[in-house]
């Protein structure tokens, strides 16, 4: 009876707790805790539309394939298309005024987007078959019977598309003649199209073709024995510069009279000293052109006879922009130098070298870096003067734009390319700061819940309604730069592509500071470094609280896997690099070590190409701690091309090195994958800092299971090879996707099983001792989602009590290596509708909150999906126990339910990846998003258990309470005079 | 390789349908086959929360994202230069929820073309896809109720109260004074009800 009392309770908790599974939001609460960025990345060309009606616009495409129009004014996007992942944009350009045109896809795809809106007015495919430079150029007053015709040359063919609808009027095919086009000449005025390029290194050919119909009518040719290097640039008209094979002479080509000549000058014939190789600009100046000397740039004029002349040398010049022609025929360009602080703007007119249009110099964040590009546009001012604006691009990825010596606005670009994240706690708050606040604040308290209640009551006007919105966005403290008691305000340390460490809010996403981390900068011995990770080094709390927090940042010199490291320690507070390490060694892996020194310094050891371990903090402490721990010390390396998976364990100190600081290892097991039939497409392990909170899992039958949890847990996943390239190649006969369970300290396959008929993309997520992946079924054509628990066996035997006591248990029997684990593992396997980028995985500050998978969806949405839908014990027709326990009967799909998009009504374009932090409140994680967007929401997968939402009642709360007292006091009066009654009768 | 588009379409709704379709079929692709399509979005219910069916911001995407399109303002969109073999077309608009798609281009014999919702396996006839239902992303508030208050802890505390009040002293009217009596005898034996009793164990040893 009891029993059964006690069930009923169970199951009535179980149906307040499970009414709503879904994370779910109301309109008005967007904002309240998430926050989203909107960006393109890094600028890589720019046209202006600022024509003297309308809003001042200009159309910028990016290096994350993104064409975007942004206002002038304050910088916002108006619109923005990311184009897919193999679809960069080569060339932007704004036809008609009213169509922004694109060709991307190495030139096979152009697009022309409506200016306003952005809606997409036609797509055009254009054909060729080698691969070439692709050439955009829309010519002015060439005109068709279809309005204005533009002019691209890609894959070996030149075509000519009508801008109004994308048809494709006429193409010469020049593939055959084998000639590499590096320019689409147009002269003014002609309707004659002239196409030079090389053929070979050393041979110049130009074509003029009809501009109407597009036939051939003339072929030039001629040898150039010297050969040629790089590319062509146009001067004027006729002339073309180029440099010759050794780089020390500059080459002019005058192709339009009767015959080709080349003239060739030698470079120091003009430039006195010689400076090494020269480098031209591609900036079109007309008239003029840009040649680099290493840090010094050459300004060389072409005279009408064809000479050079040098015109100026300027030394810490940063970037030169193309020639923009304004009232009468004048010509200018700009030019920004750095000097000191500040970057200097200069503009110049191209016919007239000694007088500048424009002096300004701008104060510059440093961290900024050097300008790399600038694009400029024209303006008239109030007074009709000539104003000119000029976008810059820096070395941050930032976009800013100037006008008038200031600047106007700033776009922080660099969050567009996020590659890892970590966080930092906030500074502790000082005491005593609170308490009178509080007090102070204690009659607006009051007042705004009593607001709060005439809303709930809907008694509240629409000044109220927004009266309470706004107290709702500023009462959450978003900005504290304290710690907060519910652990949701940290710092996100976010590294970029551009070599930028970022660090912003949680609570409304600003970046608090931001640093150019200079070992990450380009340098003599550094030529193209790359961001790696960002790892928390020194995380301060018990015996080190007066520590500031900072991060390790790991990064390479060159792309490839053997380039030296790079590190840099920074300090999270301040946002200043404590001490740089480069050069030393090269970095295949980094293994945080769960040891920390007596100042809370993480331990890491870098494990270089020769498979050496590098430790650091380079301190004897740190030493003192590894050789403690030097036989315990295991990891593992996946070799996806060889197919192999190699374990690896420390040997001795390196040979014939005087740095005690490195180890050499030894191979302890490797497991090689035929390579014939599987290929290594992904692979997964558990998160370092993930909390188990309970190994035992209580079934219905008051049963319990004991859950398998190793850190050393390897998920792989291998594909035929045929079936792990493209999409729709392979037949579901010749595909099978091959999961495994590898124990990575001992080598041990665990589990093993295989999909057949199934194929990549591989994502994976592994987490406590479950694993749910995302792959392709190709009998079904439909995505699945299987899940894999793994739960020891070993313990099984020992729940009898009696046999504790009695001795006989297992506990003592001897744990080898050599002996199989006792494991059994559980699988089930569901239809997914979406396609899938990015799966993470809830994570608490305890793990007793369920967890919640976060999926990437191919929309660029975050979709949380409870655990519970992915569990291998659903069934079609769970028993009464099951229920109880929460099972939820089988199904062959699981559920997208719209409320549960984490993200909303938005999206995080381009989305890459997922990351989840605990917040101090166990119900509650902390997520990030982060793609060419970038989102931050938090979020409670079981619904916030442990504190107050956000709407709750505080004056109904007060009211009842009231209400409770006055009752209490009229049933003692009436009790009173009850009792007094019937003492009188 | 052998340049031969490839038309979805073999039953049409309507002429201009037809004549758009045919005019795409000029576009002949290079080594592979072009898929054209269309997209539907109608505003199919009167709660549009704010999201009006945008063609513009509709991505039309091919094997998981390997290729990217989007929308001409008719809604028609292409795939060019696809291979043969069996593709999948996921349509990619914030607000409408669109099954998947699964296509085959046919190289045995050109112009041939499957294509079928991977949700309910419906065959298509031709391609044009709609969206299978709007998507809500927000939870509706409620508007306010009695009943909400007096499901709400507050409302129960106070319900409860209500009882106490005026319903305890009726039944407490009603009682036997003899068993009234009993029962306060029996308390004062047993002293104040302890939790342990009321366990189930502790019930069963008493």
């Amino acid at each position: 009876m009891g029993n059964g009392m006690i069930r009923f309770f169970l199951v009535l908790l179980l149906f307040l707790s499970s009414a709503e599974y879904i994370f779910s939001l109301y309109e008005d609460q967007v904002g309240l805790m998430d926050w989203h960025q909107r960006y393109v990345g890094k600028v890589k060309h720019a046209v202006f539309h600022t024509q003297k009606t309308g809003r001042k616009r200009v159309a910028v495409s990016t290096e994350e394939n993104v064409v975007a129009l942004l206002d002038l004014r304050h910088g916002e996007i108006i619109w923005r298309h990311v184009l897919g992942a193999n679809d960069a944009v080569d060339a932007v350009d704004i036809a008609l005024g009213k169509y922004v045109i694109t060709l991307s896809s190495e030139g096979s795809i152009l697009r022309a987007w409506s200016l306003p809106d952005g809606q997409m007015v036609w797509g055009s495919f254009l054909q060729g078959s080698n691969l070439s430079k692709s050439l955009l150029s829309l010519p002015v007053n060439l005109k068709a019977n279809k309005g204005n015709v533009i002019l691209v040359f890609s894959k070996g063919c030149l075509h000519a598309v009508s801008s109004i609808d994308g048809e494709v009027l006429w193409e010469k095919d020049l593939s055959a003649e084998s000639i590499e086009v590096q320019q689409i000449i147009r002269p003014l005025g002609s309707d004659m199209i002239y196409a030079v390029g090389f053929v070979g290194s050393s041979q110049f050919d130009a074509y003029q073709i009809n501009a109407k119909n597009g036939e051939l009518v003339k072929h030039k040719s001629a040898d150039f024995p010297d050969g040629f290097y790089g590319d062509l640039l146009l001067v004027s008209s006729d002339i073309l510069v180029s440099l010759d094979a050794t780089r020390t002479s500059l080459v002019t080509i005058d192709f339009q009279k009767g015959e080709i000549i080349f003239k060739k000058t030698h470079v120091s014939d003009i430039v006195d000293e010689s400076f090494g190789t020269a480098v031209l600009l591609p900036s079109e100046l007309s008239g003029m052109f840009a040649v680099r000397f290493n840090t010094l740039l050459v300004f060389i004029k072409v005279t009408i006879e064809g000479k050079l002349e040098v015109v100026d040398k300027i030394t810490n010049a940063a970037a030169v922009s193309d020639a923009l022609s304004f009232s009468e025929g004048q010509q200018a360009f700009a030019l920004v130098e750095h000097v000191d602080r500040k970057i200097l703007l200069t503009m110049k007119l191209v016919h007239d070298w000694n007088s500048d249009l424009l002096k300004e110099s701008i104060a510059m964040d440093l961290q900024r870096g050097m300008v790399q590009k600038v694009f400029i546009n024209t303006y008239i001012r109030t007074d009709r003067s000539q104003g000119f604006r000029a976008l810059i691009v820096m070395e941050d990825h930032s976009l800013l734009l100037l006008q008038q010596g200031e600047i106007v606005w700033s776009r922080e670009e660099g969050l567009a390319s996020v590659i890892d994240v970590t966080t930092s706690e906030l500074p502790v708050e000082k005491k005593g700061i609170l308490v009178v606040k509080v007090e102070q604040s204690l009659f607006e308290w009051l007042k705004g819940h009593v607001l709060k209640l005439k809303g709930t009551l809907m008694l509240a006007g629409p000044e109220d309604i927004a009266a309470i919105q706004g107290m709702r966005l500023k009462s959450s403290e978003k900005s504290k730069m304290t710690r907060d008691h519910n652990g949701f305000w940290k710092l996100l340390i976010v590294l970029t592509k551009a070599g930028k460490l970022y660090a912003l809010h949680t609570g409304d996403g600003r970046v608090v500071w931001s640093l150019l981390l200079p070992s990450l900068r380009e340098s003599g011995s550094c030529k193209r470094p790359t961001g790696l990770s960002v790892y928390q080094w020194q995380v301060p709390h018990h015996h080190a609280m007066d520590e500031n927090p900072s991060v390790l940042v790991v990064g390479r010199c060159r792309p490839n896997w053997d380039a030296p490291v790079a590190l840099s320690f920074v300090d999270t507070y301040t946002g200043k690099e404590l001490k740089s390490m480069g050069l030393i060694h090269s970095c295949a892996q980094v293994i945080p070590l769960p040891f920390t020194d007596s100042t809370e310094q993480r331990l890491h050891l870098l494990i270089d190409a020769e498979k050496h371990a590098h430790l650091y903090p380079r301190t004897s402490e740190a030493i003192g701690i590894l050789q403690h721990e030097f036989s315990n010390i295991y990891w593992y390396s996946v070799e996806a091309d060889n197919g192999i998976i190699r374990g690896h364990v420390l040997t001795s100190n390196c040979i014939g090195m005087v740095d005690e600081y490195c180890f050499t290892s030894r191979e302890l097991w490797s497991i090689v994958f035929p390579s014939e039939s599987e290929k290594i497409i992904a692979t997964a392990t558990r998160k370092l800092n993930e909390v188990v909170h309970t190994q035992a899992k209580a079934i219905a039958d008051q049963d319990v299971m004991y859950k398998y949890i190793s850190k050393n847990l390897l998920f792989v996943a291998t594909s035929a090879p045929k079936a792990s390239g493209e999409f729709g190649m392979a037949q579901p006969e010749e595909s099978c996707l091959v999961v495994y369970l590898i124990d990575t300290v001992t080598g041990r396959i665990l589990h093993r099983m295989t999909h057949h008929g199934s194929q990549g993309p591989v994502h994976a997520v592994l987490s406590e001792n479950w694993v749910v992946y995302h792959y392709f079924n190709l009998r079904a054509h439909r995505y699945e989602m299987s899940v894999m628990e793994i739960y020891d066996q070993s313990w099984v035997d020992n729940k009898d009590v009696w046999k504790l006591v009695v001795g006989k248990h297992n506990l003592t029997s001897p744990i080898s290596l050599y002996s199989r684990p006792a494991v059994v593992t559980k699988s089930q396997s569901y239809f997914f509708t979406h396609s899938v980028k990015a799966i993470a995985v809830t994570s608490t500050a305890k793990g007793i909150t369920s967890k919640q998978l976060l999926i990437g969806t191919i929309g660029d949405q975050v979709l949380a999906l409870d655990k519970r839908y992915l569990d291998p014990r659903r069934s079609l027709d769970p028993t009464q126990a099951e229920k109880e326990e929460g099972i939820i009967p089988l199904t062959d799909s699981l559920p997208i339910i719209p409320q549960s998009y984490v993200t909303h009504a938005l999206n995080v374009e381009g989305l890459r990846g997922i990351v989840t932090l605990p917040a101090k409140l166990e119900s509650t994680t902390l997520v990030f998003a982060y793609g060419v967007d970038i989102f931050f929401t938090r979020i409670a997968p079981s619904r916030t258990y442990d504190s107050l939402t956000e709407d709750f009642s505080y004056a109904l709360l007060l009211l009842t309470i009231v209400a409770l007292i006055a009752a209490i006091f009229v049933t003692w009066i009436m009790s009173e005079r009850k009792e007094l009654q019937e003492k009188w009768t | 390789m052998r340049s031969k588009p490839v038309i979805l379409l073999l039953l049409l709704h309507s002429l201009l349908c037809f004549s758009s379709l045919s005019s795409s079929q000029a576009i002949s692709a290079g080594d592979g086959y072009t898929i054209n399509g269309r997209v539907k979005l109608r505003s199919m219910g009167a709660q549009g929360f704010g999201l009006p069916g945008k063609l513009s911001n509709v991505k039309v995407i091919l094997n998981g994202g390997q290729r990217v399109t989007f929308l001409r303002s008719d809604g028609y969109f292409s795939f060019h230069n696809v291979p043969a073999g069996t593709h999948l077309i996921e349509v990619d608009a914030i607000g409408y929820f669109f099954s998947p798609v699964r296509v085959d281009v046919s190289a045995r014999n050109p112009g041939k073309v499957q294509a079928t919702l991977t949700e309910n396996r419906r065959g298509l006839i031709e391609l044009v896809l709609e969206p299978m239902r709007e998507e809500q992303y927000y939870e509706i508030r409620e508007p306010f109720s009695i009943m909400s208050i007096a499901k709400s802890p507050m409302g129960l505390m106070m319900g409860f109260m209500v009882v106490v009040m005026f319903l305890m002293p009726k039944l407490m009217e009603n009682m036997d004074p003899e068993e009234m009596r009993r029962a306060q005898e029996e308390m004062r034996i047993q002293g104040v009800p302890s939790l342990a009793n009321m366990l189930p164990g502790g019930a069963a040893r008493s």
